[in-house]
């Protein structure tokens, strides 16, 4: 267990993937739980609409800012829930000429859409968020909760999304227009944007031009912030941490990061394994002779109990076995399956308390 | 409910749900269910994995429709069922080609426009994937269409898309392909979505929540709830049951009286935390229930799927209401 309490404690950021319903928020919490135990100043960021992290920290809703959450710890513990347009309007405001230049990008109905609910922005605005975070020196430890979409790991990509935005077609179509007035000068490019019309309606074309040509002058700064975000990702002092269950579909899910975080020179520095079952001292045979043995018996039930249990914690732990060879050098560490959902900080704390590092065979 | 009777009366039945639950193994299930009672059934993917081809013995699917259960092969009264693949960026080619801007198609992929088509309109690529099967539904290419919907996050963004879609493209033929798929979606004689679970609290609460959403925003009809990966109730287990009997009178070895009181308190825990979610779901959630058993293999293949069919219609049998014109929605 020293090399995850050295983890926790030496790390400026920590993030967790993994797929949805695995855990993922109550692991990134409970490390921030750890790391506040161990006397640092702690925020987790979630991604995740759902509310699940002020669920599990008994808080009434979590916003765009850092919100102190109290608990017996010499350190800081603090969640934040990512807004993603109110994130990207910030970013606007910061990059724009002036405040009537900021309006302009952001009351277009083209970037409502796109800041909204396009799913590389939210990964976008959440590194955005990562990098305000640590920049603001107020936080030793930021973890972040990844959002459970299904090609995850765009997060990685994610300030990239926004460099394809701005060598998209369209954008170089219109801004290479100097005259200010909107005129498509390439016949052929005419001739597309009007079909494009047909399809989507010209209300679309028109929104999307308009904001790529009030979008003009920002470029720059954005491009600047997603290399820097970029080297934020990857510095020593950033940790992957993937998270799972022993689910037969998790499992795929969990290989499908490791070739993610392997495609960008990356690799997860612990595998949490959440809602492991527990082991039963004898074996499927013994289990099998027991209930021949108690049929009819007071202890019937149990004896059947006890051979369902085998035969889904074999599973677990043929499972658990495949994950850890995903990433041979990353620390296993597994989580028993709990009674219950969490629901406040005493019971945070006690999950935190249950990662172990599973038994040898 | 007779269950032929019940998958006769929709032509399509969307199967959603949040990962982990099991859905795609609820939509094979549904699918081999139907086939059962003599329907001829296609089975959609959509999210570009085949989930469910090996639950069939088949290989993974492609674009064109594979029969994976061929009622020649069956001596009971089987339908056909096919599966087939539909992703959004082949919905998008087939939908653009279907619609005269065949040769507009190479000409924005090759220049990157597809992506704009696809920023500018949230959703469209769920909108595609439901506007092809829309179109299969209008061919009658089977009795019954069943569609394993994507996992990703919350049910409803799929469901939702025809709506985003509708919303930004407020012309054009986009927007009309987004009114006639809302058209399907609200009309209970053509399509019904059944939402998949487990009998554990937060996939129960997202449930609930989805539920709402869905009767509420899209006025979609919703059929019964599946509860998947349910344990059998065992009789007579309490935490401290095996301490209660002397080891030596059975000839049991401490290490498995130990065995079994781990087990009886785990099952006992396990199935009262079912139990009490179940009650729940069933106090805040006025949809019949249908209940799958666990099922205690690594991997489902043919005959656990099977198996998990005749269960699946012996369930809408016993558990669902008979007349589905009285579907009252979930609104209390």
């Amino acid at each position: 267990m020293t090399r995850w309490f050295d983890l926790i404690a030496d790390r400026k950021v920590i993030v967790c993937c993994g797929t949805g319903g695995v855990g993922k928020t109550t692991t990134a919490a409970s490390i921030a739980v750890t790391a506040a135990q161990a006397g640092r100043n702690a925020v987790v960021m979630t991604i995740d609409p759902a509310k699940r992290l002020a669920d599990a920290l008994g808080v009434n809703g979590l916003g765009n800012t850092p919100q102190i959450v109290d608990g017996p710890w010499p350190g800081t513990l603090a969640a934040v829930m990512l807004d993603t347009g109110e994130t990207f309007d910030d970013v606007v405001r910061r990059n724009a000429r002036d405040a009537a230049h900021a309006e302009r990008v952001i009351n277009n109905r083209f970037y409502r859409n796109v800041a909204g609910t396009l799913s590389g922005t939210q990964d976008y605005m959440a590194v955005e968020k990562l990098a305000e975070l640590t920049e603001s020196n107020q936080w030793d430890l930021v973890v972040v909760d990844t959002p459970p979409t299904r090609d995850a790991l765009t997060f990685l990509d994610a300030p990239r999304v926004l460099s394809r935005l701005l060598d998209n077609p369209i954008y170089k179509l219109v801004t290479s227009n100097r005259g200010g007035v909107f005129q498509i000068a390439n016949r052929a490019a005419q001739t597309i944007v009007s079909q494009l019309g047909r399809v989507v309606g010209a209300s679309v074309v028109d929104d999307a031009v308009t904001f790529f040509q009030s979008f003009e002058g920002m470029e720059q700064g954005f491009r600047d912030r997603a290399l820097a975000t970029s080297a934020l990702l990857t510095q020593d002092a950033t940790s992957f941490v993937l998270v799972a269950s022993p689910r037969a579909d998790t499992l795929d899910e969990a290989r499908y990061f490791c070739e993610q975080l392997t495609s960008n020179d990356l690799s997860p520095d612990a595998i949490v394994i959440n809602r492991t079952l527990p082991r039963p001292g004898v074996d499927a045979t013994r289990a099998a002779t027991l209930q021949h043995q108690l049929n009819q018996t007071s202890l019937e039930s149990a004896s059947i109990a006890l051979s369902d249990l085998i035969r889904l914690s074999t599973d677990d732990r043929q499972r658990v076995q495949e994950l850890a060879a995903l990433a041979p050098e990353a620390l296993l560490l597994t989580v028993p399956l709990l009674a219950s959902d969490i629901h406040d900080v005493p019971g945070l704390i006690d999950f935190a308390s249950r990662v172990c590092e599973p038994a040898a065979d | 409910m007779d269950p032929k009777h019940f998958f006769s009366s929709s032509n399509v039945l969307i199967v959603a749900g949040k990962g982990g639950v099991g859905k795609s193994t609820v939509a094979a299930t549904i699918a081999t269910a139907a086939s059962q009672t003599g329907l001829s059934v296609l089975l959609v993917e959509v999210s570009g994995r085949s989930a469910t081809a090996p639950m069939f013995g088949a290989q993974a699917q492609g674009y064109d429709e594979a029969v994976v259960i061929d009622e020649a092969d069956h001596d009971d009264q089987r339908g056909r069922v096919s599966l087939r693949s539909i992703t959004p960026d082949d919905a998008l080619t087939e939908w653009l080609n279907s619609h005269g801007f065949g040769r507009l198609v190479t000409r924005l992929s090759s220049v990157g426009i597809l992506d704009v088509i696809a920023t500018a309109t949230p959703g469209i690529r769920d909108l595609l994937v439901l506007g092809r099967i829309k179109a299969l539904e209008q061919e009658g290419v089977a009795d019954l269409i069943v569609v394993d919907a994507p996992a990703a996050g919350h049910a409803v963004g799929f469901l939702r898309s025809p709506v985003g879609v509708r919303d930004a493209a407020r012309s054009g033929v986009l927007n009309r392909q987004a009114n006639e798929i809302l058209e399907l979606m609200g009309d209970p004689k053509r399509c019904q979505v059944v939402l998949v679970t487990i009998a554990e609290e937060t996939p129960i609460n997202e449930l609930i929540e989805t539920s709402f959403a869905i009767e509420d925003e899209l006025g979609v009809r919703l059929g019964p709830v599946v509860v998947n990966a349910l344990l059998d109730e065992l009789d007579g287990l309490s935490p401290t049951s095996p301490s209660d009997l002397p080891p030596a009178a059975d000839g049991l070895e401490p290490a498995d009286l130990d065995a079994l009181r781990l087990a009886a308190t785990f099952r006992h825990e396990r199935q009262q935390l079912q139990a009490s979610q179940l009650t729940r779901l069933e106090a805040q959630l006025p949809l019949d229930q249908l209940h799958l058993p666990m099922v205690f293999s690594p991997v489902i293949g043919t005959t656990e799927r099977e198996l998990l069919a005749q269960h699946l219609n012996q369930q809408i049998t016993e558990r669902v209401a008979n007349d589905p014109e009285d579907h009252q929605g979930t609104t209390p």
